[in-house]
């Protein structure tokens, strides 16, 4: 295999690996954002504190996989906790009063975190048997933990889209989600929908942390950067929409890896390394915003609006 | 996220503050301080945290040997964390300067915290002691009577590396380090030494954590060797996906000291067996004075140390025979200066004096991560590099007499 066609191919996995990680913090957040039309900020320290629980379970049990679990549930019932405490509070508000609320929470989870954990990042190792790469083809090595991030996204995508448009709680979860007045109405019981939605959104988010922190580092504000990535996920998307959500996690996963592989080799090729080592990477990261740019001044509603 | 609010009462505590210092320079003579203050300003927080941390128990250590003093008088040592952030760590120091009235600061990491901090700490007549930070901006045309580094210059470390992978024979290089002044200057003293093929060289935000577009480009580059300089966390993240991905097998990875220490080695394991790396000081180099840090610090925290320790506890050993060779008269500045440029302290790395800029010429290892007989995975020191090596910059620095 040429070098081109293998950078390419590894390229197109860890934007598929990338993508799927955003579609599970996009997922919890569009479904807020579009059924109880609520800003949520705070998304990303359930991702954060996940993240921490994961860990955090891990090391007491030896085992990742118990601690993924013990986390996953455990940023659930604090989801939900959440929700009932304080968020619920918020929803009549308008989004400036909920950016504020949920600010304050975000700001809170940092320190209590800090508090709890010591500002100092926490190791979270890949079970050793994933430590290494596989062989996916000959000549191509890919790292198993990556592939395995893979799998388990695209099968909670798949749980996800038969929960969604194949089960009672799916309906009214689309109900919600296109007329929330006329759901109600109907006699759907909205606020212990909101609390399970919330839960599950928290649950999403642990898994994501969990399993992206032997990648990258669970440590305080960890949840902030991709908290915005997240946000310009459901824009393109189209805000309360799950398919929009997958779309768009997935385009802009691939347009960020790739335009950070491509972009610097075409500048290096055009303009000489110097410049290549300068603008390459300010354009890379800026990438995906001029995407959304374009998303919003073609289609302002995102890629698959879910609101008729 | 951190925020730090503005004083409201901030023009008058300033003009009380002037008041002070106009009163403190009014004294005549130069007497005996009662006590030495030092102001350890480093990265507690954060993915550079557990280079401050090093940083601050190897001085710590230093002091506690010493019975609480540094040269025969009380320390007190005011630590504060900089949040690698050089506004953040700028108002600190303002603070530690002209609130705590430190008589040396030291402690900082990063080098672009360092510029941030250096010129107000200069201005106010502090001396700065660097544990680690060792920009090349104050060893050339910016340096300073007040700035002395107790680790090196930031090139030097990859000169060695870049020495040792063409004396080694490698013919092809990848090249990776974060976007920002460190960053360029480590690849710059790379190359200063190695002038074969470069087949790709990356710079990358200095939060990015995620490196498979990276990796993907080394493997479709094909190098022999890579090279990063990754320090901290980043480094630890590289190392992990380098060797989940498969490339290990492939290229042979080198990095300067920082990138393969005892925090990487004890995060990563051993998967970094086989990684060289430069470094000014290792646990087993053989001198008294080494020995007895080593074994002292293990005692005290029950680690390895790392060369961010050893820094911090020879810019402590420095400031104490410093303070001991004017005799705690801490107010005559010219004083104190010839004393820290004699420096007459027994480093834990061998030989070590300043050169003209106030930057040190020393020796460079080469070390290389192995199981030791403990079976543990550290590093062990495999030959000199350089010997007696000055830096580049030394020739652009007109030093002020004193």
């Amino acid at each position: 295999m040429t070098g081109a066609g293998v950078l390419v191919l590894e390229q197109s996995l860890n934007g598929l690996q990338f993508g799927l990680m955003l579609f599970l913090l996009a997922a919890g957040l569009t479904l807020v954002f579009g059924i109880m039309d609520m800003i949520n900020l705070a998304h990303g320290s359930l991702y954060m504190v996940g993240a921490y629980l994961v860990a955090t379970a891990a090391v007491a049990s030896d085992s990742f996989w118990l601690g993924l679990a013990a986390g996953i549930a455990g940023t659930a019932v604090l989801g939900m906790l959440l929700e009932v405490a304080v968020l619920r509070r918020l929803y009549q508000r308008d989004h400036l009063s909920q950016v504020l609320g949920t600010f304050a929470i975000l700001l809170m989870a940092n320190e209590g975190v800090r508090m709890l954990w010591g500002s100092q990042p926490v190791a979270l190792n890949p079970p050793a048997g994933l430590a290494g790469p596989v062989e996916l083809l000959p000549g191509f090595l890919y790292p198993a933990y990556r592939l395995l991030i893979i799998g388990v996204g695209l099968a909670v995508a798949a749980l996800l889209y038969v929960l969604v448009t194949r089960t009672r709680i799916g309906m009214r979860v689309r109900a919600g989600a296109s007329n929330r007045e006329m759901a109600r109405a109907m006699g759907v019981d909205v606020r212990r929908l909101f609390t399970a939605v919330f839960g599950f959104g928290a649950a999403l988010c642990a898994l994501a942390g969990g399993l992206l922190g032997p990648l990258l580092a669970v440590q305080v504000g960890m949840g902030e950067s991709i908290l915005i990535l997240a946000f310009v996920v459901i824009v393109i998307g189209g805000i309360g929409s799950i398919r929009g959500a997958f779309f768009g996690a997935l385009l802009v996963g691939v347009v960020d890896t790739a335009g950070r592989a491509l972009i610097p080799l075409a500048f290096d090729h055009w303009l000489g390394p110097e410049a290549a080592a300068g603008a390459g990477p300010a354009l890379a990261s800026i990438l995906i915003y001029l995407l959304m740019a374009a998303v919003l001044f073609w289609k302002p509603r995102g890629l698959f609006p879910a609101h008729g | 996220m951190q925020t730090v609010a503005a004083s409201p009462s901030r023009p008058p505590m300033l003009a009380t503050l002037a008041a002070f210092a106009a009163l403190a320079c009014a004294a005549p003579l130069a007497q005996a301080a009662d006590a030495v203050k030092v102001g350890l300003l480093s990265t507690l927080s954060g993915p550079g945290a557990g280079l401050g941390v090093d940083i601050r128990d190897g001085f710590q250590l230093a002091v506690k040997q010493g019975g609480g003093k540094l040269g025969g008088l009380p320390a007190e040592v005011v630590v504060a964390d900089d949040q690698q952030s050089p506004d953040v760590a700028r108002q600190t120091a303002d603070r530690l300067i002209k609130r705590d009235k430190v008589d040396f600061m030291t402690g900082i990491v990063f080098s672009n915290v360092m510029l941030a901090v250096g010129a107000p700490t200069f201005q106010s007549k502090t001396f700065y002691v660097s544990a680690n930070a060792g920009p090349s901006q104050y060893a050339g045309e910016q340096c300073n009577p007040y700035f002395f580094s107790a680790s090196y210059q930031n090139d030097n470390l990859h000169e060695a590396v870049g020495k040792t992978v063409a004396d080694k024979g490698f013919k092809r290089v990848a090249l990776l380090a974060p976007n920002y002044p460190a960053g360029k200057d480590a690849l710059a003293g790379f190359k200063r030494f190695y002038k074969g093929e470069i087949a790709l060289e990356s710079y990358t935000p200095l939060n990015q954590l995620d490196y498979g577009a990276e990796i993907a480009k080394m493997r479709a580059a094909k190098p022999d060797a890579v090279y990063i300089f990754l320090p901290g966390g980043l480094g630890i993240n590289f190392i992990k996906q380098f060797v989940g991905s498969g490339l290990s097998k492939d290229m042979t990875l080198f990095g300067p000291g920082f990138s393969a220490d005892e925090d990487v080695i004890r995060a990563v394991g051993a998967p970094m067996l086989g990684m060289f790396n430069s470094s000014l000081w290792a646990h087993d180099l053989d001198n008294a004075a080494n020995k007895r840090f080593v074994a002292d610090f293990q005692k005290e925290y029950g680690r390895l140390p790392t060369l961010y320790a050893a820094q911090g506890y020879d810019a402590a050993r420095l400031i104490d025979g410093a303070v001991r060779d004017v005799k705690g008269r801490l107010d005559d500045k010219a004083a104190v200066r010839k004393a820290l440029e004699a420096a007459r302290f027994e480093s834990v790395r061998g030989p070590f004096r300043f050169n003209t800029n106030h930057f040190p010429i020393q020796d460079y290892y080469l070390r290389v991560v192995t199981q030791d007989a403990q079976g543990r995975v550290t590093n062990r020191t495999l030959g000199t590099v350089f010997r007696n090596h000055a830096d580049a910059y030394v020739g652009a620095c007109k030093m002020p007499a004193a």
